[in-house]
């Protein structure tokens, strides 16, 4: 399985993700710098870091989402490609326009760091096919601008088409319906923000992100 | 030319900054502040033919990138 994770000035997680697709890929993602215009050929799945890209400067993500490999990565999307954003990355995905809705700053005004329980809202995607819907999972958040807006009209939709991957069971950034990560249309590309390769070995305080990047491996071989 | 842009959040948007700069105000002694709202206001130098190009080219610029319309309004001003 090919894999990517683009790196931008102020990536962070880019390292912690490209150990976490290699652990499950068996394969040595590709770093592709933020001003490459094109993506290697025949990947699987490009996987957008945390961190702080561009200093959050203007909105969390808005300055990376006009990067030119961003270009690339939603041309790749829209070929039906993977793609999978995490806490900045999910904020560069949704300010790319390929998953809807907005992340505002946390409701709370601070920046929340520490684990929290997840519930797995669908199984019924490449990302969370290992897991059993319903299912509770610790894994940790690290960001300011995670509270997920979506208006009614949003929900209803991401709701009728089972496109909510994840919630929060005790809500730590005001997100509405504790959304915590949501799937494109297509259910190919999967934004979130709490950090499932921070928690891919017991060193890092635990696993349950594992099955994540387990799902990823398991879909490429099958070709899904 | 000169250009201001003001981004606003739209109303019904919770704004959690600006209900805690009203609570601060509140807490000061400045009464009766019933509301305060936070935006952004940005200057922008460009070149453009007329006012009405550079009024459409700004309205794409804070389309395209400078205001996130799923929650924010902009409003563009020619100096």
């Amino acid at each position: 399985m090919k894999t990517a994770v683009i790196v931008f000035p102020g990536s962070n997680c880019d390292r912690d993700m490209a150990v976490a697709l290699e652990q499950a890929t068996g394969r040595k993602p590709q770093m592709v710098w933020h001003k490459d215009a094109a993506l290697p050929q025949g990947l699987d799945l490009v996987a957008i870091p945390g961190g702080f890209s561009f200093g959050d400067y203007l909105r969390c993500g808005a300055i990376a989402a006009q990067a030119p490999v961003m270009r690339a990565v939603v041309a790749f999307a829209n070929r039906g490609g993977h793609v999978l954003g995490v806490c900045n990355g999910f904020q560069v995905l949704i300010e790319a326009g390929l998953l809807p809705g907005a992340l505002m700053r946390n409701a709370g005004l601070t920046f929340v760091c520490r684990d929290v329980t997840l519930e797995v809202a669908t199984a019924d995607s490449v990302f969370t096919s290992a897991y059993a819907r319903g299912q509770a999972l610790t894994v940790p958040v690290a960001h300011h601008d995670g509270n997920y807006v979506a208006d009614a009209a949003l929900l209803e939709r991401l709701r009728g088409e089972d496109r909510i991957a994840f919630t929060y069971r005790d809500n730590p950034n005001g997100s509405t319906a504790d959304i915590a990560g949501v799937l494109s249309g297509n259910r190919r590309v999967l934004g979130m923000m709490p950090h499932p390769e921070r928690a891919v070995d017991p060193v890092l305080g635990g696993t349950d992100g594992t099955a994540l990047f387990d799902s990823i491996a398991a879909a490429a071989r099958i070709g899904a | 030319m000169q250009a201001r842009i003001y981004v606003t959040l739209k109303q019904g948007v919770l704004d959690p900054q600006g209900e805690a700069v009203r609570h601060a105000l509140g807490a000061m002694g400045f009464d009766g502040v019933h509301g305060v709202r936070q935006g952004k206001l940005l200057d922008v130098e460009l070149d453009a033919a007329s006012r009405d190009e550079a009024e459409a080219r700004l309205r794409e610029m804070c389309e395209k990138l400078l205001a996130n319309t799923v929650i924010e309004d902009f409003r563009v001003e020619l100096l």
